[in-house]
């Protein structure tokens, strides 16, 4: 439903109206904007010493960021690949004929969404090299993401999957392809073209999630900020900590901007594409959106 | 079993933390999260413009980047919360409405146009169509998002353990270096903990849907 | 075009401030840390721990991170500094590993013994008191220093706070899996206990006001208050000794003596004394202090 059947279009008093709350609400967030800025000024927070900190390489503060931003980025691009396979593995195994195969795969899937991704990461660190896996911040917090994720993707493709006409599937079988043909040849493929916004649109929650690397010590872009302000503490009291907290979380909304427009933009291409049109539009569910932790699976 | 009876006390307050961390939250976002989805999709476009830019920062902001600024940059503006259980509270559900906003409008649109046509035809208002004929039909067909939302949220409690709340994520973390030789009954403890949470909450979600579903 | 010309803004903003230098990065770094030389033509008993890691010529460390004047990372170089990093270069020397094989891990109180016990790290130097309960599941070399607990005010001891018994009633923060942690909710349970995952966010929130008081070790206090710009001072009335020892691997009997033994040649010959001026004692502006004796337990 598109909403502007809400409303009418509005008539020459409601456009008054409408212009008068727009300016007053608009002087009453600049007002507040105004207030903010001014409580941030009056502490010293907007002197342009404080913020030249964050551009000026002698204080390392850039390259520190970036290497940061480096860090982030890798593990969410390793976790990532891996999420994608195994998760598309997991949906085939979901979809088996096989009930010994349907079974267990499903427990996998239930339970990686149902704990907290943060336990996750630390039963990879605390617990696997006890067993004897040899374990890294970077590792633990890969494999975190990766078995969280891969649930979620797990549910994601499954859907995929079924999304494809029947008549594909019966086609297929009619040619006289077996079971795996049916699946890796036809099924997968449009499967996960289908899906690909919204594997773009998972990366900006592996993102935001690899922040949870900050309680495995992984030095990911907000640890660095982190190290950062404990570092600049030491020679100057909190004068920088504002600013770094600043930039960390503008760089995150950056980055994950530009992903989000990237799947808009994979997604339009994904509907343009005749191969795959009569498709529905493929979103991201909310819940998924919100990292960390997705729901149990609530699919129909 | 010696290390449960012995860690009873902290286990079982961890659990009512986690709960009530997600409850108190869990409504506060879902008040707020919908203010904002009437807000996206009202005629006054400054309104939608306000929702949209919110949903969007919200989004695109790791859950902890926003603990941290609650804890520690708000003070920049001579703002403080009263304990660390609020300013968790506050991070929560202000990060979460953004996807029961998100939520919400997918159900909104999910409701058919002839519907609010319907309505405006019948010479209802903005706020009476939104209130009494899309809305409550929007919130049955967002039953299972805003049910798998809750859920997220209640795991992303767990964050709150690195700002001083001392939930089960944080009670784990205390046991796991005080028990290091039964690590897997701590962690056992601690996801079952979660999973009291989570696993009904999955159930009864299935079961509402099932009721309150809307056969097209 | 309109793209472009944004961009070009852009950039001149970027040059702009890149041109204009902060404090920060004007102020020349003096960096306090050094570089023993390893020790060469070494020779351990077959099988031991030490050989083993001088054959790899590599080494993982535990330390802390947050620690200004024991451990801190600077992020400039990506490399922790301070006291207990001196002390873990020394012993690294020793076993004839040069700087370059050292890799560092940042421990935090809450995932020492478990780093130990899976062998994520080889040893530990991080602040890390000897006491018996932690003795049942590692083993310490040492101690090589001995601070005490003490308590961390805001400037000008607004709570007239002298020591833990005034602590009743208020609220005060310190590190979820520290000792100072616990001890304050065993013996002082009147206080209002609240624990973070390092130190650093205490003082963040003492300084905010969200907590009247941080408690810990006197030098890791001593630290925070250095880097306070005058917010924050010392009640200095320690109540507590904590001996602080290079935790590993437990019943490695043969490791555990060779860092003794290196830890004590390092006392006599005045490489600890000159580990502490450069670090520790270069921010209390202390001089070094008697080395403790060696627990050989």
């Amino acid at each position: 439903m598109s909403t502007n059947v809400l409303f009418d279009l509005p008539g020459p008093r409601a456009r008054r109206r409408q212009r008068i709350g727009t300016v007053v609400g608009a002087l009453l967030i600049a007002a507040l904007i105004g207030l903010a800025l001014y409580r941030l000024g009056a502490n010293g927070q907007l002197e342009a010493d404080r913020w030249a900190v964050l551009f000026d390489p002698a204080s390392g503060v850039p390259q520190a960021l970036g290497e940061g931003l480096l860090n982030t980025l890798s593990v969410a691009a390793v976790g990532m690949v891996l999420a994608t396979v195994f998760g598309a593995l997991l949906a085939v195994g979901r979809l088996s004929d096989h009930a010994w195969v349907r079974g267990p795969v499903g427990v996998v899937i239930e339970l990686f969404r149902a704990v907290p991704l943060l336990i996750l990461i630390l039963f990879c660190l605390l617990f696997l090299p006890t067993v004897g896996v040899p374990m890294t911040a970077f590792r633990a917090l890969v494999l975190g993401l990766t078995l969280y994720n891969m649930a979620v993707l797990a549910e994601i493709f499954r859907a995929g999957i079924l999304s494809v006409d029947r008549g594909q599937r019966e086609a297929a079988f009619a040619l006289g392809m077996r079971k795996t043909q049916v699946m890796t040849l036809v099924l997968l493929p449009q499967a996960v073209r289908r899906m690909l916004p919204v594997l773009v649109a998972q990366l900006v929650v592996l993102l935001k999630d690899s922040s949870l690397g900050f309680i495995v010590s992984y030095l990911e872009l907000l640890r660095t900020a982190r190290s950062l302000v404990e570092f600049f503490n030491f020679s100057f009291g909190n004068r920088y900590t504002f600013q770094l907290y600043v930039a960390a979380g503008l760089i995150y909304i950056v980055v994950n901007v530009l992903l989000s427009q990237l799947a808009k933009y994979v997604e339009k291409r994904t509907r343009r594409n005749r191969k795959t049109a009569g498709t529905g539009q493929v979103e991201l569910p909310a819940d998924a959106q919100m990292g960390g932790g997705s729901g149990v699976a609530a699919t129909p | 079993m010696q290390f449960l009876s012995d860690n009873a006390d902290l286990l079982w307050s961890a659990f009512l933390t986690t709960l009530s961390l997600a409850v108190v939250s869990g409504v506060c976002a879902l008040v707020l999260g919908t203010v904002l989805a009437g807000m996206r999709v009202s005629p006054i476009a400054p309104l939608r413009g306000l929702a949209t830019f919110y949903v969007e920062v919200f989004r695109n902001t790791p859950l902890t980047v926003v603990f941290f600024f609650l804890a520690f940059g708000i003070v920049q503006i001579d703002l403080q919360f009263p304990s660390r259980f609020i300013t968790a509270v506050a991070a929560l559900s202000l990060y979460t409405a953004a996807f029961v906003c998100e939520a919400l409008r997918s159900g909104i649109n999910a409701v058919p146009s002839g519907q609010a046509e319907a309505a405006r035809a019948l010479g209802l208002t903005f706020g009476q169509s939104l209130r009494q004929i899309v809305l409550p039909q929007a919130f049955r067909t967002v039953v299972p998002p805003l049910g798998n939302v809750w859920i997220a949220l209640a795991k992303n409690t767990s964050i709150a353990a690195g700002f001083a709340v001392t939930d089960l994520t944080a009670a784990l973390q205390r046991l796991a270096n005080a028990n290091a030789d039964q690590l897997l009954a701590v962690f056992a403890a601690v996801v079952a903990g979660y999973l009291v949470i989570t696993l009904p909450s999955a159930w009864l979600i299935r079961v509402v849907e099932n009721r309150v579903a809307i056969v097209r | 075009m309109r793209t472009t010309r944004k961009v070009a803004a852009l950039a001149a903003l970027g040059l702009t401030l890149a041109a204009c230098s902060s404090e920060a990065g004007s102020q020349a770094e003096e960096s306090a840390s050094s570089a023993p030389t390893a020790a060469e033509d070494v020779d351990f008993p077959e099988g031991s721990t030490m050989a083993e890691l001088n054959e790899a010529g590599a080494i993982t460390i535990g330390t802390k991170y947050d620690q200004p004047g024991f451990g801190l990372l600077n992020p400039q170089s990506g490399a922790p500094e301070g006291f207990d990093v001196e002390i873990a270069k020394i012993v690294a020397a020793e076993l004839g590993i040069p700087e370059d094989g050292i890799t560092w891990t940042e421990t935090v109180s809450a995932n020492r013994e478990p780093f130990i016990q899976n062998g994520q790290v080889d040893m530990v130097v991080a602040t890390y008191t000897i006491n018996d309960a932690r003795k049942q599941v590692v083993d310490f070399a040492g101690p090589y220093y001995v601070a005490g607990q003490d308590i961390m005010v805001a400037e000008g001891n607004p709570e007239g706070i002298e020591g833990p018994e005034d602590l009743a009633g208020k609220t005060v923060c310190s590190v979820e899996g520290s000792t100072p942690a616990q001890r304050i909710r065993d013996e002082y349970p009147e206080a209002n206990l609240v624990t973070y995952d390092v130190y650093s966010k205490c003082a963040d929130d003492l300084r905010n006001g969200g907590v009247q008081a941080v408690t810990t070790d006197n030098v890791i206090l001593t630290g925070l208050v250095a880097g306070s710009d005058g917010a924050f001072e010392l009640v200095g009335n320690p109540f507590t000794e904590e001996p602080y020892g290079i935790g590993m691997e437990l019943g490695d009997t043969d490791f555990r003596n060779f860092v003794n033994d290196v830890l004590e040649e390092s006392f006599e010959d005045g490489r600890w004394a000159d580990a502490w001026d450069r670090t520790a004692g270069a921010i209390t502006g202390e001089e070094a202090p008697e080395p403790p004796s060696v627990d050989r337990y």
